[in-house]
């Protein structure tokens, strides 16, 4: 889609006014257009789906999954839930924060890695797992989650030359 | 008809996470370029995780199966030919159906899954694919409604409700309006089975939500799908556009007078919204805030309309009871927990994967039989069962059979049969805290003792870890819980407290001053 953030998020919720109970998937929508539900476009959700400002902003709080500032060129989730916990991701929780120099929900300062918990990816059977973009990497310890990053980041420099 | 040969590469999440989608390009690449007459299948995944990717090959003795087969492994697979029926090599198996993990199954619900490409509607009717919906299309919705009950099915997603039961309530309500909803939310901590049964035969949770649309005359159903199972969603949605190609969604379906779609709503990282009131106010596109009962979905649910809202093995599980009859999947079990359960291996396990069972096997026949014990070598410790509200069993449990009842005796839950094991090494005050910060995290907000209880459980968890007046925090932690249990309004709040008076009871050392 191309336009002015405004003019994208207006054509995505005409699109879904006429679905019953329709915000979530307008926010999914926009998130996935856009990476996140800019601030200041929530007016125009709200005016165009009918609702309160406060209404939609109360929606995109209460949801983990939305995110009001961009996030960087990759988001790594890594699962903190009990399987995983089982076979080390408290370990490598630590070891993602400590070798990414960044706590969750933070960013590196070079803008490439987002680092987000997530609980459960139904990777179980083969934990710790971790989550990027949509593929799910299973059996990760520091070592294999430095050399994801390491791809992720030559990734990053062959798409910028 | 030349039949070409087949080599059979799951796509399902697990199998991708450990290279099979690269095993399945590479040999597609292979077979091209070398000009060989052989399809790379993408079926689901047969479940038995410790060998994926498990490749499979079609015999006139059966499929054999090799696994794991990662990327690197490839070269010794092409160099023995396999896909010819040789056999010559490390990683062979036998035949996928003598592989004890599996032949010791009772595999039910999940029949197809592993066996057929998911996407293939031929394949779904050649093994008894919408043979449950033709039946229920020729059956009035109370004969429907009566054959589950009888079934003796209960849902599948936790809370085990008579699922007969609950259809009867929303075949009995009057309105022109009604609604099916899948719940695809599992959100528990060591499960994986709806996520499975979606990607690996989806057409089997299409069936069972049509089927329920004819029960209690409901025209529109939706999937709530957590947002953290993007394979599960493609699969799905590919299936609704095939569905509707084949007429077994939309307009005079089959031939008949009835009328059902479904749509996708994807979730967004809210445990509380597999909650089925908190589901609805999430699909009505708000806050996901638990509503008080009555009234029951099932009288005044989506938008207001009476509400089927089902787990998918509870609906995954109807077009076999249909087909086969109740009687059939009713003679599997125990006492009051009827037909079978697919478990689910998590955490610190040799072999993981998914074990369907009748219920009344013991949870030590599955750590040890199926399992074989831990995957570090280090003695299992401490079993978590049913998700992240299912309480720690100490081994003094095991012998536990696994049927609803026999559970909640001993303070615990099957759930949606998920199990977690740990080895030695895990530290059960920590298992404490986690619950505590889990439900404070994930808590919608409406309670008190909920929403500023588990805040305060992390807190004194923290105080006992760092030897504060220890006897007196311990006490007080139990109170905490009585508080949460007795004050508040769904299970989040009310079941934390099992997993940490569990821990607190079972594994006092952990609890120790000084440890
Ligand atoms: C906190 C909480 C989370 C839940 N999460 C799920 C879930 O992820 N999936 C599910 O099927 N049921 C979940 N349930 C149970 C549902 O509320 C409901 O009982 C179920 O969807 C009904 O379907 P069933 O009868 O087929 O199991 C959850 C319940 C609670 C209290
Ligand atoms: S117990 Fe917790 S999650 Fe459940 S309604 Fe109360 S505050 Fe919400
Ligand atoms: S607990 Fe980590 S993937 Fe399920």
């Amino acid at each position: 889609m191309s336009g002015s953030r405004e003019e994208v998020v207006a054509a995505i919720v005409s699109k879904f006014k006429e679905t019953p109970g329709p915000l979530l998937v307008v926010l999914h929508a926009v998130q996935n257009e856009l990476g996140f539900i800019p601030p200041e476009i929530v007016p125009v959700i709200a005016a165009g789906l009918n609702l309160s400002r406060a209404e939609v902003h109360g929606v995109i709080s209460f949801y983990h999954f939305f995110r009001s500032a961009p996030a960087g060129r990759h988001t790594i989730q890594i699962c903190r839930a009990e399987s995983c916990q089982a076979m080390g991701s408290r370990e490598l929780e630590k070891h993602a924060r400590q070798s990414l120099g960044i706590e969750f929900h933070q960013t590196t300062a070079d803008g490439q890695i987002t680092l987000e918990p997530v609980y459960c990816l139904g990777n179980c059977a083969c934990s710790p797992a971790i989550r990027v973009g949509d593929a799910i990497h299973a059996h990760v310890d520091s070592d294999s989650f430095d050399s994801i990053v390491a791809d992720l980041q030559t990734e990053a420099v062959e798409v910028k030359s | 008809m030349i039949t070409r040969s087949k080599v059979f590469v799951p796509r399902d999440t697990t199998a991708c996470s450990l290279g099979a989608d690269k095993v399945a390009a590479a040999l597609q690449r292979h077979f091209r370029v070398n000009d060989i007459a052989v399809d790379v299948v993408r079926n689901g995944s047969r479940g038995l995780y410790w060998l994926e990717p498990l490749i499979e090959i079609e015999t006139d003795k059966g499929r054999q199966a090799f696994g794991p087969v990662y990327p690197h492994d490839l070269e010794e697979f092409i160099g023995a030919r396999c896909w010819e029926g040789n056999t010559d090599f490390s990683k062979h198996l036998g035949l996928t159906e003598e592989i004890p993990f599996l032949q010791k199954q009772t595999r039910v619900t999940f029949a197809r899954v592993g066996v057929i490409d998911p996407l293939s509607i031929s394949e779904y009717k050649q093994h008894a694919g919408f043979a449950g919906l033709e039946k229920a299309l020729a059956m009035s919705s109370q004969d429907i409604v009566s054959e589950l009950k009888q079934s003796g099915l209960r849902g599948r997603g936790g809370a085990a409700f008579p699922a007969g039961i609950k259809w009867q309530t929303v075949l009995d309500s009057e309105s022109a309006q009604k609604y099916i909803v899948c719940n695809a939310d599992e959100g528990d901590s060591g499960t994986y089975s709806d996520r499975m049964l979606m990607e690996s035969d989806p057409f089997c949770l299409i069936e069972g939500m049509l089927i329920a649309g004819l029960a209690v005359n409901a025209d529109q159903g939706f999937i709530y799908l957590r947002d953290e199972y993007p394979l599960a969603h493609n699969v799905l949605t590919e299936a609704l556009v095939r569905a509707r190609e084949g007429n077994y969604l939309g307009n005079n379906i089959q031939g008949s007078d009835k009328s059902f779609d479904i749509e996708i709503r994807l979730g967004a990282g809210a445990y509380i919204c597999g909650e089925e009131t908190s589901m609805l106010e999430s699909l009505e596109g708000k806050r996901g805030e638990v509503r008080p009962k009555p009234p029951l979905p099932a009288v005044k649910g989506l938008f207001g309309k009476p509400t089927v809202i089902n787990n998918v093995i509870s609906l995954a599980s109807v077009p076999t009871i249909i087909n086969q009859g109740a009687a059939c999947y009713e003679s599997y079990g125990v006492n009051s927990s009827r037909g079978t359960l697919p478990f689910q291996l998590s955490g610190n396990i040799k072999q993981t994967g998914l074990v369907e069972l009748p219920f009344g096997a013991s949870l030590r026949d599955l750590l040890y039989d199926f399992g074989e014990g831990s995957r570090s070598g280090k003695p299992l410790r401490a079993v978590q069962v049913g998700g992240p509200l299912g309480a720690y069993l100490p081994e003094s449990q095991w012998n536990t059979p696994l049927d609803y009842e026999a559970f909640s005796a001993i303070g615990a839950m099957l759930g949606h049969g998920g199990i977690v094991a740990f080895d030695e090494s895990v530290d059960m005050r920590e298992q404490a805290r986690f619950s505590m910060e889990f439900c404070a995290l994930e808590s919608c907000g409406k309670c008190t003792p909920c929403r500023i209880g588990s805040v305060r459980g992390v807190e004194v968890i923290d105080r006992i870890k760092n030897g504060e007046n220890t006897d007196e925090n311990k006490e007080l932690l139990k109170e905490l819980c009585a508080t949460m249990v007795a004050g508040s309004l769904c299970a989040m709040g009310g079941l934390t407290p099992y997993p940490v008076l569990s821990a607190l009871e079972h594994f006092a050392e952990d609890f120790e001053q000084g440890k």
